[in-house]
């Protein structure tokens, strides 16, 4: 397998960020049904699924080098979007053993890791071929790595990575590396517990989702990890739609038309995974970010359709929520476009194999 | 870093004391056992008389050891099978099935101060604490109550560990739990693992002292895992009686009979495989079921949920 790198796309600016066919095709399209249900929707993250996306550990695509790059210039402006609690350091550490274990062992001709031991004090040396790092260093010391373990590879990795720690019978987010988040604020949120930093969120509360969810979680089991999927929408291309950057990208909101919209709203999946990590018994939270154009999306009819159906039944809490409000008119009026009303098929496979040129 | 089960092979094989066996246990294939914390235990799977059990035990290996694990397995009087498997019959070289470490008692990463308090065996999940605390440098004291013969029974575990006192019942010698309460720092974590009587003077005593419930942890070893009474059910649509083992969940002996269940997490928070109850009264353990839903009687969730009689009778 090899991966074509486009390292020059940019996710602000001129967001010159575009998706391959291939890449279109193992989006992970969210929606099964014509209509928008909540749910606990959490299944195993087993090596398999109806999109490539959920083949490894931990996905990485055409996007890897430019998306490395992008969260490296979040993080010069705004440092706090890092953050590690004091008592998390047992905790980093094994989300950089995971990560590292992880991308070596999936791709094995992009990352490579060597030890001289597994326990802490031991030697290692990490290789990242696409952004040409090698880096030597002593497991357990963080003296020896250029930032603390964390930082140094969620820097490494597509999309944000939560960690929470487990205690009171509750989780905590007591660390964050958060570039790419659908409007929420690490600085805001760390050290919350579960229920606090869910605490916006409409309608599920009531449902319960929220007390099932946390039980359901404080019983993860190791080797064992889960995932779901979460969504929004996005004006353009844009990685890093936080509150601090507001200004940069909420007035582009006021921009869509129907007539510009195919470009201009993106579709923003969340493949959620959670991991119970061994040495500090945390629950590491990955939030990889894939974004796909209405146009994108409307290259496979069934995913054009389905989406045109599921956002002109979503609940009027959820628009607001999901920030649709401003701009869900002139795309729903695009997507109509695409719609003929046919019967689909349930499921979110793309159903087709092949794209129809642009 | 994914998986379920292992395929453990028993290395070595030794008798610390009466009744006490050490096993140390590596990847059977001779590849690397995943890491696991302070606290974590394992769940072998034990040959027994006509049928296998599964028993958990602590780690008392150094936190994320990879090479091999240790145990240490004391043979219960009563065995039901499983201790004294490993006591008469498991021999080096042997192989078992395991599930991979989980971890119910961990230590609190926030705590100011760790006071461990442990009664004979019970001091298992402690030895991989004090590697975690030597390691991390987390403030800490452990006091083992045990009978004289056996204080040194653990010491290849503990040399070089700062931190620990035994204590057994002769004047001058018995641990004044209370006494040892009031003098902890606030922002101290109790955590307690021994027999159920110990456990239950503990946990008073740190009530009685006003100490809040969640700076108190305790560890019931022994305790049943997943799993209880066989019982039978009936699949009503299907026409299929099934019989529901000690260690399987229901859902597994319905998919065994080859009837459809639709099921996601397996753990009891999803709602998915939730199935109508016909006939029976179910031991309800999920999170899933209201108050009201489980007044009511009618569904179960056959992930984690059994019968409180011996039978019920299930519309799948």
């Amino acid at each position: 397998m090899s991966i074509a790198f486009k390292p020059a796309e940019t996710f602000r600016g001129d967001y010159s960020y575009r998706n391959s066919d291939a890449a279109i095709l193992r989006f992970p399209f969210p929606f099964p049904e014509d209509r928008y249900m909540y749910s606990v929707n959490i299944e195993p993250h087993t090596r398999s699924g109806p999109s490539d996306v959920y083949l490894h550990a931990f996905d990485v695509d055409e996007h890897y080098i430019a998306e490395c790059r992008d969260k490296a210039i979040t993080l010069e402006r705004d440092p706090s979007r890092c953050q590690a609690l004091p008592h998390m350091m047992m905790a980093q550490w094994d989300t950089l053993e995971l990560l590292m274990e992880s991308l070596s062992a999936d791709y094995p001709e992009l990352f490579s890791l060597t030890k001289e031991g597994d326990d802490f004090g031991s030697r290692w040396t990490w290789v990242n071929r696409p952004l040409g790092i090698e880096q030597s260093f002593v497991f357990g010391d963080a003296e020896t790595l250029p930032c603390e373990p964390f930082e140094y590879i969620t820097r490494q990795a597509q999309g944000d990575f939560a960690i929470c720690d487990q205690r009171d019978d509750n989780l905590y987010m007591d660390a964050g590396m958060v570039t790419s988040q659908a409007d929420w604020s690490l600085a805001f949120d760390v050290g919350m517990s579960f229920m606090e930093w869910h605490g916006p969120v409409p309608l599920a509360h009531q449902a319960g989702v929220f007390e099932r969810a946390l039980k359901y979680l404080l019983m993860l089991r190791l080797g064992q990890p889960v995932r779901r999927l979460n969504w929004t929408m996005s004006i353009n291309p844009r990685l890093d739609t936080s509150p601090e950057s507001y200004p940069e990208w909420g007035p582009d909101r006021a921009s869509v038309t129907p007539a510009n919209a195919g470009h201009k709203v993106h579709l923003r999946v969340e493949l959620q995974t959670l991991w119970r990590l061994p040495r500090s018994n945390a629950i590491l939270f990955p939030i990889r970010c894939y974004l796909a154009s209405l146009d994108d999306l409307a290259r496979v009819p069934k995913w054009g359709k389905r989406l045109h159906r599921v956002l002109a039944t979503l609940p009027p809490q959820l628009v607001e929520y999901k920030g649709l409000t401003r701009y869900l008119p002139a795309a729903l009026e695009w997507l109509a476009r695409h719609d003929d009303g046919a019967e689909l098929p349930a499921g979110t496979e793309a159903g087709v194999s092949a794209l129809a040129p642009r | 870093m994914i998986g379920q089960t292992l395929r453990l092979k028993v290395a070595a094989v030794s008798d610390i004391a009466p009744g006490l066996r050490h096993l140390r246990l590596v990847a059977a294939d001779g590849g690397k056992l995943p890491p696991a914390a302070a606290g974590a235990h394992i769940q072998l799977v034990l040959a027994g008389p006509g049928r296998s059990f599964r028993n958990a035990y602590s780690l008392v290996s150094r936190p994320g050891a990879r090479d091999a694990w240790d145990i240490i397995v004391r043979r219960v009087p009563a065995s039901r099978g499983g201790s004294a498997y490993i006591h008469e019959q498991l021999q080096a070289g042997d192989t078992l099935e395991a599930g991979w470490p989980g971890n119910l008692f961990a230590p609190v990463r926030t705590a100011r101060r760790h006071l461990m308090i442990a009664g004979g065996i019970g001091i298992t999940p402690f030895l991989s604490y004090l590697a975690d605390f030597a390691m991390s440098g987390g403030e800490h004291a452990l006091h083992v109550c045990c009978r004289e013969a056996e204080k040194d029974v653990f010491a290849p575990w503990l040399a070089g560990r700062s931190g620990v006192a035994f204590h057994w019942d002769a004047d001058g010698h018995r641990l004044d739990i209370p006494a040892l309460l009031a003098a902890q720092p606030a922002g101290t974590h109790l955590y307690v693992c021994g027999p159920a009587a110990m456990n239950d003077e503990v946990i008073a005593a740190a009530a009685a002292a006003g100490w809040p419930a969640r700076h108190v942890h305790c560890e019931h070893f022994g305790a049943a895992p997943a799993g209880g009474a066989a019982f039978r059910a009936f699949l009503a649509r299907s026409g299929v009686e099934v019989q529901v083992g000690e260690d399987e969940s229901l859902l597994d002996a319905i998919e065994r009979a080859g009837v459809a269940a639709p099921c996601l997490c397996r753990g009891g928070a999803c709602g998915v495989c939730v199935a109508p109850l016909l006939e029976g009264e179910a031991e309800h353990r999920d999170h899933f079921l209201s108050p009201a839903e489980r007044d009511a009687g009618r569904l179960i969730m056959p992930c984690v949920s059994r019968a409180k009689g011996g039978r019920l009778v299930l519309d799948l």
